[in-house]
């Protein structure tokens, strides 16, 4: 089944961040992303500057769903990690459930520091993003539940 | 799958442009690109071949405005269309809100059309959605072309459930941005539903 749309309340974007702030100091990290597995960025701390978060978002998504794709061509289920290391800057990609939590850093830090800090506070992520996924929203009103379609038409104008 | 950031005010959809192979998919996202102001799109991702076959995806974001104090952003997806492909397809298909099917309006092409259309339903399928109740856009490109099958005949082929047909000469533009707008405006509509 496709999966449920995620709504995310301003607190729990916060406590998000919060995670990956101590993520991103634990790990010398320049930048820590939280990515939806279908490549939608959650939430990005750090040396963001000109980074294109949303490509590299979507990218990094990609790249998982391929990596996923050979895992279960040799009978496993999906690679949990990912790493990709250039000469100044390293990627590394974790899979935690619906979510890919993606680190990237230089020579300020090492790649097994990048892993280790990153397999700690998965768990707490893993759990925060149970609690969106399967919290009661009823009390959210919908941006778009008054939404007229001369509000739509109004995009394109 | 749409993403709606309560904190940031945004909302996020995701649409895939499918079809047979040099249809137009590609043409289709590169002219919105060339056509939207840089404020409103990101990068135009392609990975492609040596030989500008998409060989995993096209990728753009764009950004349509605000609405109720929401910014709109919708991330647009080609898929690559040659038949060989098909896992790769698989794949970009996940957590899509909208489809856009752009099918190749010469005669030679038909065959490769519906193909592709019955492809498209067998892996939305895999991803457990239903062409029938998902956002969709017919688009029949290539109308410039002279050795083309008459409209009524393709739409009688590939229309799969009373979905909005538009002509299209993607390399023109020609009906690039309806085709655009029909698609949002379903996936909106939904969102408003739901």
């Amino acid at each position: 089944m496709p999966d449920t749309p995620i709504l995310l309340r301003e607190q729990q974007y916060h406590q998000i961040k919060a995670v990956l702030a101590r993520l991103r100091i634990d790990s010398c990290a320049k930048v820590v992303f939280l990515v939806d597995k279908d490549g939608q960025e959650i939430a990005s701390l750090g040396e963001v500057g000109n980074l294109d978060t949303t490509s590299l978002a979507s990218l990094a998504a990609g790249n998982v769903a391929a990596t996923g794709g050979m895992a279960q061509l040799i009978g496993e289920k999906e690679f949990p990690t990912l790493s990709h290391e250039g000469e100044r800057e390293s990627i590394h990609i974790s899979v935690i459930g619906r979510l890919l939590l993606v680190v990237v850093f230089d020579d300020r830090s090492s790649l097994g520091l990048v892993k280790l800090r990153s397999k700690q506070i998965s768990q707490q992520l893993s759990k925060m993003f149970d609690e969106i996924a399967n919290a009661d929203n009823g009390d959210l009103e919908s941006p778009f539940a008054g939404i007229t379609d001369e509000d739509i038409d109004s995009l394109f104008s | 799958m749409t993403f709606i950031n309560y904190a940031s005010r945004e909302i996020n959809c995701k649409i895939v442009y499918y079809g047979p192979g040099l249809c137009g998919k590609t043409t289709n996202l590169q002219y919105i690109f060339d056509s939207t102001a840089p404020q409103s799109k990101g990068k135009l991702i392609s990975l492609a071949t040596e030989t500008d076959r998409t060989l995993f995806f096209d990728f753009m974001p764009l950004e349509l405005g605000t609405v109720r104090g929401f910014k709109t952003r919708f991330h647009l997806y080609t898929v690559p269309g040659q038949v060989f492909y098909d896992a790769s397809r698989k794949l970009i298909l996940k957590g899509v809100d909208g489809v856009v099917f752009v099918a190749d309006s010469q005669e030679e092409r038909m065959d490769a059309n519906i193909e592709s259309l019955y492809n498209l339903e067998e892996n939305l399928q895999s991803q457990g959605y239903d062409l029938m109740k998902i956002p969709y856009v017919l688009q029949l490109n290539k109308r410039d072309l002279t050795n083309i099958i008459r409209v009524e005949d393709l739409a009688a082929e590939l229309r799969r459930k009373g979905e909005p047909v538009v002509e299209a000469v993607a390399s023109t533009g020609t009906g690039v941005f309806d085709t655009l707008k029909a698609v949002a405006k379903q996936v909106l509509t939904e969102l408003r539903k739901s």
